[in-house]
């Protein structure tokens, strides 16, 4: 047991790091989306700053940071400034639980590669993007424009309806592990079937729950083919039409931080977390950081990919699509994971 | 590890409750109210938290804070506020009002009086991890019947307000 002045400046290390760490790949994320689509269009995306045109994250952030920081006369102030805060920092807060490894010794301090392991992670990753509606549909509130207000409502409707389903669908997942603590789920999740197919959820029975989760997860994030909430034909761009330069690049921020914390508690709930292949050489399987990152960016490359591939969905297919065929789906797979689950005890 | 400055906490998270309970009932914008009383719901989930109740806490924030007040605020975005702010903001029964709250204050007094006697002398310590068991176990066993009535008048609530939305069905 630590002593409460170490577990402080412990705690304080591993959000800063896990805090830079985010951001970073917040970054690189926009880079690769505009990479990886630029491609798919057959063309080279951007290539002018840096070799590859790594340094582009970078350019865009000082470009955002010294443009006009205008504030429309019309919108509400106080809620106007306060909704990016909010988005950005809901999006940002649901990393502290997100386990990336085991536990480490450093220096004598014993401690997980998790900023705090709480027992009931899950549901405060689920509460914390719950709030972060709040972002969006203040932004399209106090903006005080057709536009933003159609945009914020459209989002605001869209995130409360595939909420149901993605937390219908994670609750198979639970009923596995029989826990909310997600170092448990994934500790739930060792073994292999036939000494090589990993004993992940996916391929415990939860594959349906994965495919519930990731089309639920695409809607929760605003991200094609579910982004009626910004859709240029339509709304100019929705919730944020009225924001510019930092507080706009807020809402960008917040959108690509949901992007990664929703694959991460991918790879926690249904990939195994920082659990290996069972093949191949032994130091491979054992670089638990290395593979946690892994199954992140094969989601992630998944997200672009996707939104490179598929037009948009009209809003009542949209409502259609999450009430009528998700829901019914996602409460049929917890039924018979719970039969499952009783027969078998 | 045992809980830091638990008295500043309860202190704190009882101010951030009562003082944006009591904004949610002055505020003449219905948007304000609704974002206190989103705050305050916040501040019930940290008591809650604190009371070694945290499947609780989480439910509270996920639904009540998460849910609700987001369709809560939907309905008053959409409401001509101009309109709603030029309206009388508290009504005429000031008696009946006055009459409640001297029998809560009562009430209040008389379990303050009372205190030693009402509650257990020694907080009792909870195991952390099964607070949901704990709670599945009431819900699910104990008070299952009791569990089935509230969701049925959830149900006949659902259906009625699908019956009074639509003309036809």
């Amino acid at each position: 047991m630590l002593s409460i002045e170490t577990y402080i400046i412990v705690s304080v290390i591993k959000t800063v790091i896990a805090l830079f760490v985010l951001l970073t790949a917040v970054a690189y994320c926009v880079w690769l989306e505009r990479k990886v689509v630029g491609h798919i269009q057959n063309r080279w995306g951007p290539t002018r700053v840096g070799p590859f045109g790594l340094l582009q994250p970078l350019a865009d952030g000082m470009k955002f940071l010294f443009k006009e920081d205008l504030t429309p006369p019309h919108v509400y102030k106080p809620l106007y400034i306060a909704a990016p805060m909010l988005a950005v920092v809901f999006a940002l807060t649901s990393i502290a639980v997100i386990p990336i490894g085991n536990w480490v010794t450093i220096g004598g301090v014993h401690t997980p590669l998790q900023i705090t392991d709480v027992n009931i992670g899950l549901l405060v990753i689920l509460g914390v993007t719950s709030l972060g509606v709040y972002g969006v549909a203040l932004a399209g509130w106090s903006s005080n424009s057709k536009y933003s207000l159609l945009g914020g409502l459209r989002a605001s409707a869209q995130m409360v309806s595939y909420e149901v389903s993605l937390g219908l669908s994670l609750i198979g997942v639970l009923i596995m592990a029989g826990s909310f603590s997600l170092r448990e789920i994934v500790d739930a999740q060792g073994g292999t079937f036939w000494g090589f197919i990993p004993r992940w959820n996916l391929f415990h029975g939860q594959i349906v729950a994965f495919f519930i989760y990731l089309m639920a997860a695409y809607a929760e994030t605003n991200r094609v083919p579910f982004d009626l909430p910004e859709a240029e034909t339509e709304l100019v761009a929705g919730y944020h039409t009225e924001y510019s330069a930092m507080k706009f690049a807020m809402f960008f921020m917040a959108e690509y931080a949901n992007m990664i914390t929703v694959a991460c508690l991918a790879s926690v709930l249904f990939l195994g977390g920082w659990k290996g292949l069972p093949f191949g050489p032994a130091w491979l399987q054992d670089l638990p950081v290395f593979w946690f990152v892994l199954k992140v960016f094969v989601f992630l490359f998944i997200y672009i990919w996707v939104r490179g591939t598929l037009p948009r969905f009209r809003y009542d297919q949209l409502m259609a699509f999450g009430w009528k065929f998700l829901l019914p789906l996602a409460i049929a797979n917890l039924v018979i994971t719970a039969l499952i689950v009783a027969v078998r005890a | 590890m045992q809980p830091v400055a638990t008295t500043f906490f309860f202190y704190f998270l009882s101010a951030v409750t009562v003082i944006s309970g009591i904004a949610v009932i002055t505020r003449r914008n219905p948007v304000h109210s609704a974002l206190a009383l989103i705050v305050a719901l916040l501040g019930q989930a940290g008591l809650y938290l604190m009371l070694y109740a945290p499947f609780v806490a989480g439910v509270q924030i996920i639904l009540y804070a998460g849910g609700i007040m987001v369709l809560f605020l939907f309905v008053i975005m959409l409401v001509n506020i101009e309109r709603a702010q030029k309206e009388e903001q508290f009504n005429k029964q000031w008696i009946v009002g006055i009459v409640a709250a001297l029998a809560l204050g009562v009430l209040f007094v008389l379990v303050y009086m009372k205190g030693k006697g009402l509650f257990p002398q020694t907080v009792a310590q909870l195991p952390e991890g099964e607070n949901t068991q704990g709670i599945a176990m009431l819900l699910y066993r104990d008070y299952m019947f009791a569990f089935e009535i509230a969701s049925l008048l959830l149900l006949v609530a659902i259906i009625g307000a699908v019956v009074m939305a639509k003309k036809r069905i």
